[in-house]
């Protein structure tokens, strides 16, 4: 890990909306949106969506539920700046799967990893292929 | 009439750094031909060279997903909103 990164900060809230939200879809992976401020690494808000894929092992962020997403998040004066799913029985680290699927070089890529009792959460970016953590922050607002 | 197209942020880098832009065409393919007429670096990021909506973006008119309407080929009338997202996915 750089030792320069910038933190993930995430609103407290959100964040227990997100994990509840990745326990609600258990035994399946679960997965959501991120968003805040345009170019900011501030989550102010969380979009909870669908699992198109319906898997234990993968996702597919609904592409209804997100068109949904990126408009509210603009109406708000936000933009989508990540997401978030869950590994149900493995570390909270990319899969290879997660790295060759990275769209955007400029999103937080946002993990929680079920496997123990308490959820682990951990946050990276994706650039060419490189994984790179980040420190993730709760806010109090 | 042109229609308006919002673009993804990674997308917006070969748009002069603009999130929305105007493109004419009767049909989602045309609108994108235009896109690459104003935009020759759009050329191959939604539209593959063998002339497919690529893998890893979602594109829609107004509300509706284009795979569950003519794809490329949904006809437009001029006042609809397309929108080209992401499609995010992983393990």
């Amino acid at each position: 890990m750089l030792a320069t990164a910038r933190p993930l900060r995430i609103d407290a809230a959100e964040y227990a909306r997100m994990v509840a939200h990745c326990y609600d879809g258990f035994p399946l992976e679960a997965c959501g949106l991120l968003a805040g401020p345009s170019g900011s690494a501030d989550v102010h808000r969380v979009y909870l969506t669908r699992n198109a894929a319906e898997s234990s092992r993968v996702y597919t962020v609904d592409p209804r539920d997100h068109l949904r997403a990126d408009r509210d998040a603009e109406a708000a004066g936000l933009e989508i700046l990540g997401v978030f799913h869950s590994h149900t029985h493995t570390d909270p680290y990319p899969s290879p799967t997660d790295v060759a699927q990275a769209p955007d070089p400029s999103w937080h890529y946002v993990l929680v990893s079920l496997r123990d009792e308490a959820p682990t959460t951990r946050s990276y970016r994706i650039i060419d292929g490189k994984i790179a953590e980040e420190p993730v922050v709760l806010v109090r607002r | 009439m042109p229609v308006e197209v919002r673009l993804p942020t990674v997308l917006r880098q070969y748009a002069g750094g603009q999130s929305t832009v105007k493109a004419n065409g009767d049909t989602v393919r045309a609108v994108f031909d235009d896109l690459v007429v104003q935009f020759p670096q759009m050329a191959g990021q939604v539209v593959t060279e063998e002339g497919v909506l690529h893998k890893f973006v979602n594109v829609y008119v107004n509300d509706d997903d284009i795979r569950f309407l003519d794809k490329l080929d949904t006809k437009l009338s001029g006042d609809e909103t397309i929108s080209i997202l992401p499609a995010v996915a992983g393990g």
